[in-house]
């Protein structure tokens, strides 16, 4: 019994370590940037085994419409290649730390042509079954209002005034009734009373 | 009475019915081949495919969008008010806090059309008329005015 247990442990622990030994790769999913900043795609990876030393990065490039991928940075071996040909030379940068994990790189002044999908590939040794993951680069010429802000907003604030305006009645009546205020406001409200209980017009 | 109060109810609810229906139903402007509203456009295309996208997010038409949700709450606010007076309140009093709402709701309908009919070429491209749904906002306008008003003048026998 106890050895069959045994068995069935060592073979559980062999299986399952295996079939979670995907690596899983983060990146953002989207992002807005104004024309002439910079932004800092971020990527890092999750792996079920330690950061090796012969971890890689490495960033393609889609431009929005076309079908081809252009590779515009590769870390590997401990150093960094940046892109010194291609569309994004002398305006990129490796911000990233590979011991961390952490594959960011640096896109400066963008322009329009920019717009594109960005995808990052990690690689862990010997974790190296994973997908890449894409984020897409947006660039404005200025940022637009998110749908909803204003709408959101607006409503906010008139709701707002709403429960404000019933709390201050709430309150004023109560201050009234515990004779805080002086007794010339409710001497106002009880005349109005019985005025309008005179003319008792049928509707 | 019972008829009168019958009558009033439906007239709130009509009035509220009609800002439902214009909120929801994406008929704000129509062309040859695309509606908009307040929340997307749709168009059909040349091949007759008919597809609709989430619409720009400009300043004005997030106003009205939200003037008219607003104008719903406060329109179902009073609704509600009245049922609540209409048992609390003592006898001779008026409807106030009911009109006051239901008032407002319809000063809420009225500036998001006419909000929507100044800034509506920001939104729709091309040559376009105004749809049926926009027609509901200005009709359910001076129904709500006249509910509330009606409210405002009513008083509640026993």
């Amino acid at each position: 019994m106890l050895t069959f247990l045994a068995l069935a442990s060592v073979v559980l622990l062999g299986i399952v370590p295996e079939q979670s030994q995907a690596i899983v790769i983060y990146t953002g999913w989207e992002r807005h940037a104004l024309v002439g900043s910079d932004i800092r795609l971020s990527c890092s990876f999750f792996s079920w085994r330690w950061t090796s030393e012969d971890v890689t990065f490495s960033w393609t490039y889609r431009p929005d419409g076309s079908r081809d991928s252009i590779s515009i940075f590769h870390y590997t071996g401990g150093v960094p290649y940046v892109d010194n040909k291609g569309p994004f030379r002398d305006r990129l940068e490796f911000v990233g730390n590979p011991g961390r994990r952490d594959g960011s790189i640096l896109l400066k002044n963008l322009e329009f042509t920019d717009n594109g999908t960005f995808t990052c590939d990690a690689k862990n040794p010997p974790d190296i079954v994973g997908r890449p993951s894409s984020v897409r680069l947006l660039v404005f010429e200025k940022v637009p209002i998110q749908a909803g802000v204003i709408t959101g907003a607006i409503i906010g604030v008139v709701l707002g005034l709403l429960v404000l305006i019933v709390v201050i009645y709430y309150l004023m009546r109560f201050l009234v009734a515990r004779r805080v205020f002086s007794l010339s406001v409710s001497k106002h409200g009880k005349k109005k009373k019985e005025g309008s209980q005179q003319r008792q017009i049928k509707v | 009475m019972l008829l009168l109060l019958l009558g009033i109810i439906l007239l709130h609810l009509a009035a509220l019915v009609l800002l439902f229906v214009s909120t929801i139903v994406s008929v704000w402007s129509t062309s040859e081949t695309s509606t908009s509203d307040l929340w997307r456009n749709c168009s059909t295309a040349v091949n007759g495919e008919y597809h609709c996208n989430p619409a720009s997010t400009g300043e004005w038409i997030q106003a009205v969008q939200a003037v008219m949700i607003l104008s719903i709450i406060f329109s179902c606010l009073s609704l509600l008010l009245f049922f609540c007076q209409l048992f609390t309140l003592q006898k001779g009093g008026r409807f106030f806090l009911t009109g006051t709402f239901q008032i407002l709701a319809s000063l809420f309908v009225m500036s998001g059309a006419i909000i929507y009919t100044v800034t509506s070429h920001y939104w729709v491209l091309g040559t376009y008329a105004f749809g049926y749904s926009y027609i509901l906002a200005w009709v359910a306008f001076p129904l709500a005015l006249i509910s509330g008003l009606i409210y405002v003048i009513l008083r509640k026998r026993e």
